[in-house]
């Protein structure tokens, strides 16, 4: 697996960035999502306006303000360690695209040649 | 006798327990209705007949033996990004064609213990990502009050079914004003409750901080009555709120503004908003001050970054939610031609495949606002501001009890019109995103039509966290003063759909 981020450009401090044709492909990359060529032509403009506008939140000043995840506050929510009625192994399996002896069968993780 | 599908929830609900007229009745005038005018409006994904009509024959049943709940045999629609066991829940994506979900979200469960039948499934933007249901991979919904515009969205099809007369009550979800927007442009009303407020179990999940559900009607009163039966606490969703909540219900039958500070957000008017939009706007301001509402203009300064940081915060969430559609446990499997299929090769055919343009934008634009070295700068400060949002509330909060502005900048737009513009689509909820920032609770009610286009506008409530029964009361009496004002609901003057294709 790639790091994220891993060759974008280097610029984390200012607000200035802008995606271009390559950043899009790279990003599609990391994103699991097979863009073709045609819609990275597509694509990339449209996200350089976006993110053109979303930098907005730049001009705010707000240095030492706390950050905000989430619009309640939130705490750690436990239950007792009961066992509840759940899924029933065919009713799990019931959507999955191919399944095997009670299992979900999923494409080999590794290359060819690893 | 009268058109049932023409009758409030309220009014169904007082006709059924009075046993003139049966669920299996009011649920086939629905169906017949649906049949009638949806190739047309295309509100719905998926209509389930039979269910619905065993649905209201057990409903008869629970009130042949003295059962007289609340709602028990009105029928709902629901927005299909909430599971329904044994029914599709396709999310308006590829991704999800055919998915039958093996269990009920806590939402769907509450309306059918409440008696309710489900009439089907609405259509939506691509996992709720958009502005004008445009966006479903099913094909658009259409307005019902001119079907080559908008409905609105993501909820679009929610919308359009309640105001076309399909269904009396619909489910929407709202994560930048997805109920509240296409209730401005479809002349109905919608809700978005404190967040928490209802369970977001089984709510396939696209800003898990934002995201909330909530009532589509056509009365405020037959709102109420539906969030009543989907609020409360769940032991499934640890962001529920652990609380008892007010009836909603009695609060809109109470309704009233009298001696109430209604607070005008100056953000929130003006320069980008339509001149039909801010007409009706001030008309029901002027009806508020007559039935002796106190107004006071308030400011929040930081409303004017809050489209940037949900633009941050709503991708970043959106990328790491959507992960889980990766072509292995349920959902669509696409095996790459050119290259070996690896798992993650089959992913990333199966995401390229199943997702449509908008969810490809926006995976793409939380990737990076997420990726290392552009953290603080985007998704971090994007929270800081969310913050400063969070405190404009809380202040405005102190000078008024409510706030109000206009719901949606614009009346319903054509078909197409934004579609390759996503920025202007995006600026359709200026007026709505605040709210789901906050966590505030927020509803729209149809305030007219604007003069220049004759279609739909919406104002919009806005009540600090926890006080929805306080927006109902104000919204009632709203509505109240909006409908002695005009003579008649606004839908009376819906153009007629029948034959309409």
């Amino acid at each position: 697996m790639d790091e994220p981020g891993a060759s974008l450009p280097a610029d984390s401090s200012t607000s200035g960035a802008s995606l271009t044709r390559d950043d899009v492909a790279r990003l599609a990359h990391l994103a699991r999502i097979d863009l073709t060529d045609a819609e990275l032509d597509h694509l990339a403009p449209q996200l350089a306006v976006i993110l053109d506008a979303v930098t907005a939140v730049s001009a705010v000043t707000a240095d030492d303000m706390p950050v905000t995840s989430h619009p309640l506050p939130l705490r750690n929510v436990t239950r007792p360690d009961v066992v509840m009625p759940s899924l029933a192994p065919d009713e799990a399996l019931a959507g999955a695209p191919a399944t095997e002896q009670q299992r979900f069968s999923v494409p080999r993780i590794l290359e060819e040649e690893a | 006798m009268t058109d049932l599908t023409h009758l409030s929830a309220a009014e169904l609900d007082a006709a059924l327990s009075r046993g003139e007229v049966s669920s299996v009745e009011v649920t086939s005038a629905a169906l017949e209705r649906i049949a009638a005018v949806d190739p047309a409006v295309h509100a719905f994904l998926h209509v389930d007949a039979q269910g619905a009509c065993a649905q209201a024959a057990a409903a008869d049943e629970r009130r042949a033996a003295g059962e007289s709940t609340p709602l028990l045999g009105v029928p709902v629609a629901v927005k299909d990004v909430l599971t329904t066991r044994g029914l599709p829940t396709t999310c308006g994506s590829r991704i999800l064609e055919g998915w039958m979900p093996p269990y009920d979200a806590t939402v769907v469960a509450r309306l059918r213990a409440a008696g309710m039948p489900i009439l089907g499934k609405t259509n939506m933007d691509e996992f709720a990502m958009g502005s004008s249901t445009e966006h479903s991979a099913y094909g658009p919904t259409h307005n019902p009050w001119d079907l080559e515009r908008i409905p609105g969205g993501s909820g679009g099809g929610s919308a359009a079914a309640v105001a076309a007369f399909e269904a009396p009550l619909a489910i929407g979800t709202d994560t930048g004003g997805s109920i509240r927007q296409p209730g401005a442009v479809t002349g109905t009303v919608g809700v978005k409750p404190t967040y928490g407020g209802v369970s977001r179990y089984g709510l396939v999940a696209l800003a898990s901080s934002l995201d909330q559900a909530g009532p589509v009607a056509r009365t405020v009163l037959d709102a109420a009555l539906l969030h009543d039966i989907i609020a409360g606490h769940d032991v499934r969703d640890s962001t529920s709120i652990d609380t008892a909540w007010p009836s909603m219900a009695d609060a809109a039958r109470r309704g009233s503004v009298d001696g109430l500070r209604i607070g005008v957000v100056r953000e929130l008017t003006g320069a980008g908003y339509q001149p039909g939009v801010q007409a009706r706007f001030e008309d029901a301001v002027d009806l508020l001050v007559k039935a002796g509402a106190d107004i006071v203009e308030v400011s929040c300064p930081h409303f004017d970054y809050a489209f940037a940081a949900y633009y941050l915060i709503l991708p970043s969430e959106a990328s790491s939610n959507l992960a889980k559609f990766d072509a292995m446990r349920y959902g669509l499997r696409v095996l790459p031609e050119a290259v070996d299929p690896t798992a993650e090769n089959v992913m990333a055919a199966t995401r390229e495949a199943g997702f449509g343009d908008e969810v490809k934008r926006r995976i793409i634009l939380g990737t990076f606002a997420l990726s290392s070295g552009y953290y603080d700068a985007y998704y971090g400060q994007a929270q800081k501001v969310r913050t400063l949002i969070c405190r404009d509330f809380a202040a405005a909060f102190e000078q008024a009890d409510v706030l109000v502005s206009p719901t949606a900048p614009t009346t319903a737009f054509r078909i197409g019109d934004k579609l390759d513009d996503p920025l202007a689509m995006y600026l359709n909820d200026v007026a709505t995103i605040p709210a789901n920032l906050a966590g505030v609770p927020g509803m729209s009610v149809p305030s007219g039509l604007a003069d220049e286009d004759g279609l739909p506008t919406g104002v919009q409530v806005l009540a600090p966290a926890m006080h929805d029964d306080r927006m109902y009361a104000v919204a009632a009496a709203l509505e109240s003063l909006l409908l002695e004002a005009a003579g008649a609901p606004l839908l009376d003057r819906l153009p007629d759909l029948q034959g309409a294709r």
